[in-house]
């Protein structure tokens, strides 16, 4: 008998698979069980195999297994689909009056229940209900109070009318009555109950839920998978907080709105995966030079160009970390649960606005299909912080005014960072621009000036360093000689993966970082193991490359950046002068 | 908002680099007299400017600005007025900003129709990179990158924005310096997306639309009885090839600005020091 149980409902996109699915994790998760969900989907609106699947247990339950115990097959192909998956003591209900599945023929062991769902939902009302009469059949095999379906039915129907809501649970009695009647036997599942309440959401809500709590009233977007989630989410509900979502011609322009609404003063945010992130690139350099606070958020999919836009992949780490051409100062977060979803959303804000300039917040498609539960409590509103960094208002702008009464936007302060004027402000009007600039904001091309821009722009960087704690989260033996190190989502997987190596005698150390520029340093973590491995889901190990960089031997290095080219004889020099500076110096 | 604001209180303190007799010094007179003379200052003023010629202008004037990427200056603008409606914004660019790395932005900025100004220095060639065909460049006009003329006709910004659902269309010649600042006035005080494309001649690339040419084919629509008020009217003229008018061509009275259709009421900068009040009921939604 294990202690978690997953269970599936499969068929062909359209035949309402989500919504049934989560109907069921949400009377879980009402029930006081912890619920982990996955999707198996395709890009279409109709047609094709997709499924929706639950993992749940009275303890928490951070990642999918290869393991399905109940499966309600809507068509043939979901069974082949997840034949791996099945064991002997699997239990597979399907309607084997349906004349698409009169030849199933169930793998192995594993039980076949056939029941008629669309004749059963008619008796109900209408068939359209049939995959509801599956849910009750699914209670009775799983030993699941139905009742607890019952609230979900009315959240999800409510709107429909109180008739729809008491057809609907009607229909799921008439599931478990004919299970029972017709297949007296006892199944060898018992799902408990607790009194604990849960909140059900996914990694895409927790990111838009975190936007809203820490203040970000504008979002522009353009739909895409599997991003979309967080325009939904946040449509709507950010404007009863006086915010706005606005739906652009594309990602090029959903970018640059959001870029205008932070310099109106608005904190801002933009989401998008893979190809939108390619379009937003171009505004990456104008958004850190003009030193704007701005949240980019890249929902990871599958790449490269359309790739496959519903399966997933970690494969955007290089382009966020490097893209868009010049050098500019970027942060790189990466939250590692659906929760944390939350918690990094928060601290991306507060980063963008203390070191004025872009922060990445990189999230990927395994956290925006996961529905996860957790108590309420972490999520705790009173936790969130708000800092605006170096803002000014009337009050205090003189002392940022240089000698002609102009404002110093781009004062080169020796920790990085300017003041902050919101337009509006009286006498703080100044430009800004993508060109290099003074610290007025205008144009120049002065190498001095330059160079104590770019320096400047760059000392953000060191002072976060300094003032902000970008650590990783430990997990499993801290004294194994055996260091894995992940990032983003894998720390679920990583979690559990490690109790089952623990019960085959193998201690491992776990690292998950979430901070990816600037990121913590692993240096004395990787020379005290004796093997190291870094987990990634992609395939040339973008973070394995980085960590590897970062434990490297270092090499002495000589950079120009005025604009002007290097000279033969000013080569000679800066060697020489290198030569003779111990190497430390010039790290 | 003070009433004593002259224009030149929008002029900034760093010279011009346009070439001599550039149009698009009498453009950027004429926004700042409009600006003035609707009663905006420099710290409630927030201008956009493009890439190009044009894109200076930014620098040269005095206000809260932002001098972005080719072609989108637009969405910021957009931006810049959602997240604070008090603002007055001003978008600026020239014609390939706009009509053609641009132009996706525009026919949507138009549809959206948010609450502010755009204005086009329309000179019909790329000067920036030294003489190139533009969107608007006719289509036997000889350059670098087109020998034998572009060989596709030139790009109508009024009938694109026309199309696209305009609530304000304009047109203006940065030589009549009078008529110029009132065609943007009314761009600014129009409740919408006022949209003034300005001939503003480049004296160095283009020896085809000149201030000659322009001067001589112009028709100030204040001189005939064109209805502003009558899209039809304003479709005719619009389409009419042979001819260059100067003028309000297209107004909806009854336009409503976008983001008063979405509700937005006040600037967006403000926020609580902790999570909202009442954000623990978004959690709440979860159960």
């Amino acid at each position: 008998m294990p202690e978690d149980l997953n269970w599936a409902i499969g068929g062909e996109a359209g035949d309402g698979i989500d919504s049934t699915g989560k109907i069921f994790a949400q009377a879980l998760s009402r029930a006081g069980r912890h619920v982990f969900t996955s999707k198996d989907f395709a890009s279409r609106i109709r047609g094709g195999y997709t499924a929706y699947k639950v993992r749940t247990s009275v303890d928490r339950v951070e990642s999918v297994v290869d393991r399905l115990d109940i499966l309600i097959a809507l068509t043939e192909r979901t069974i082949h689909e997840n034949e791996d998956e099945l064991h002997e003591d699997s239990v597979i209900i399907y309607d084997g009056e349906r004349s698409t599945m009169q030849d199933v023929e169930v793998p192995g062991d594993a039980t076949a229940l056939e029941v008629p769902l669309k004749r059963l939902a008619e008796d109900a009302g209408g068939a359209i209900m049939l995959n509801v009469v599956a849910l009750g059949a699914a209670c009775e095999v799983t030993g699941f109070p139905i009742e607890n379906l019952d609230e979900s039915l009315e959240k999800r129907f409510g709107d429909k009318g109180e008739a729809i809501v008491e057809n609907n649970k009607e229909a799921a009695r008439k599931g478990q009555q004919y299970v029972r009647e017709e297949y007296d036997q006892e199944f060898d599942y018992d799902m408990e109950t607790t009194d604990e309440d849960y909140v059900l959401l996914n990694g895409d809500e927790a990111i838009g839920m975190g936007a809203i709590a820490a203040g970000c009233r504008f979002y522009s977007g353009y739909p895409i998978t599997p991003a979309t989630d967080v325009m939904e989410y946040m449509t709507g509900r950010v404007d009863q907080f006086g915010g706005k979502v606005v739906q652009a011609e594309d990602e090029l322009s959903a970018i640059n709105m959001a870029l205008g609404a932070a310099r109106a003063g608005a904190r801002a945010m933009t989401a998008t995966s893979g190809p939108g992130i390619d379009l937003m690139t171009e505004t990456f350099g104008l958004v850190a030079t003009s030193e704007t606070p701005l949240v980019i958020c890249d929902v990871m999919r599958s790449g490269p160009s359309t790739g496959m836009p519903t399966k997933q992949e970690q494969g955007d780490l290089n382009m966020t970390l490097y893209g868009g051409h010049g050098e500019i100062p970027r942060f790189v977060v990466a939250p590692t649960t659906v929760s944390e979803c939350f918690w990094k959303t928060v601290e991306a804000f507060n980063l963008a606005e203390k070191y004025q300039t872009p922060v990445f917040l990189v999230s990927d498609l395994a956290m925006a299909v996961t529905e996860q539960t957790f108590s309420p409590e972490t999520f705790d509103m009173d936790e969130v912080e708000i800092e605006r960094g170096k803002v000014v208002d009337e009050n205090d702008i003189d002392t940022w005014l240089d000698g002609k009464g102009r404002f110093q936007a781009h004062f080169a302060a020796a920790d990085g960072v300017s003041p902050r004027a919101f337009p509006g402000t009286t006498d703080g009007a100044h430009m800004t621009t993508g060109l290099e600039h003074d610290e007025l904001g205008r144009r120049t091309e002065d190498t001095e000036v330059r160079i104590e821009q770019v320096d400047k722009r760059q000392r953000k960087v060191e002072t976060a360093r300094e003032q902000e704690d970008f650590d990783y989260r430990e997990f499993g033996d801290p004294d194994a000689d055996t260091l894995v190190i992940s990032w983003g989502s894998n720390e679920g997987a990583l979690r559990e993966g490690l109790t089952l190596l623990e019960e085959d005698g193998y201690d491992v150390r776990f690292l998950s970082v979430p901070y990816i520029f600037p990121r913590p340093d692993l240096t004395e973590e990787i020379e005290a193991a004796e093997d190291v491995i870094v987990v990634e889901c992609n395939a040339t190990g973008q973070f394995a490359d980085i960590i590897e960089h970062d434990v490297l031997e270092r090499v002495q290095r000589i950079n120009k950046y005025n604009g002007v080219r290097f000279k033969a004889d000013e080569l000679a020099t800066e060697i020489k002068q290198t030569l003779d500076t111990p190497a430390e110096a010039t790290q | 908002m003070s009433s004593d604001v002259r224009f030149t209180d929008f002029k900034s303190d760093k010279q011009p680099t346009w070439c001599p007799g550039c149009g698009d010094f009498g453009t950027m007179n004429g926004m700042m007299k409009a600006l003035a003379e609707t009663g905006n200052d420099p710290d409630n003023t927030f201008i956009v400017a493009g890439i190009g010629c044009s894109g200076k202008i930014g620098t040269y004037m005095h206000s809260y600005a932002l001098h972005g990427v080719h072609g989108r200056a637009l969405p910021v603008g957009i931006g810049v007025k959602m997240a604070n409606p008090d603002l007055e914004v001003m978008v600026s660019g020239g014609d390939g900003d706009g009509y053609s790395i641009g132009a996706g932005h525009f026919i949507h900025a138009v549809r959206r129709n948010v609450d502010m100004s755009y204005v086009v220095m329309d000179n019909r060639i790329y000067g920036l990179t030294k003489g190139q065909a533009s969107p608007t460049s006719r289509e036997d006009f000889e350059t670098s990158t087109s020998p034998d003329g572009p060989n596709q006709p030139p790009v109508n910004p009024k009938a694109l924005a026309l199309a696209s659902g305009a609530t304000f269309i304009a047109q203006s010649f940065s030589s009549n310096a009078q008529r110029h600042a009132e065609i943007v006035k009314e761009a600014v005080e129009h409740d919408g997306f006022g949209f003034v494309n300005v001939y503003s001649p480049c004296v160095t690339f283009n020896d085809v639309d000149t201030y000659d040419y322009f001067r001589d084919a112009i028709v100030d629509l204040d001189e005939t009885d064109h209805d502003p008020s009558d899209r039809d009217q304003a479709k005719d003229k619009i389409l009419e090839s042979d001819k260059e008018y100067m003028g309000v061509l297209y107004q909806d009275e009854d336009s409503v600005p976008f983001e008063e259709r979405e509700g937005v009421e006040g600037s967006m900068a403000e926020i609580p020091d902790g999570a909202p009040e009442g954000a623990m009921d978004l959690v709440r939604e979860f159960y």
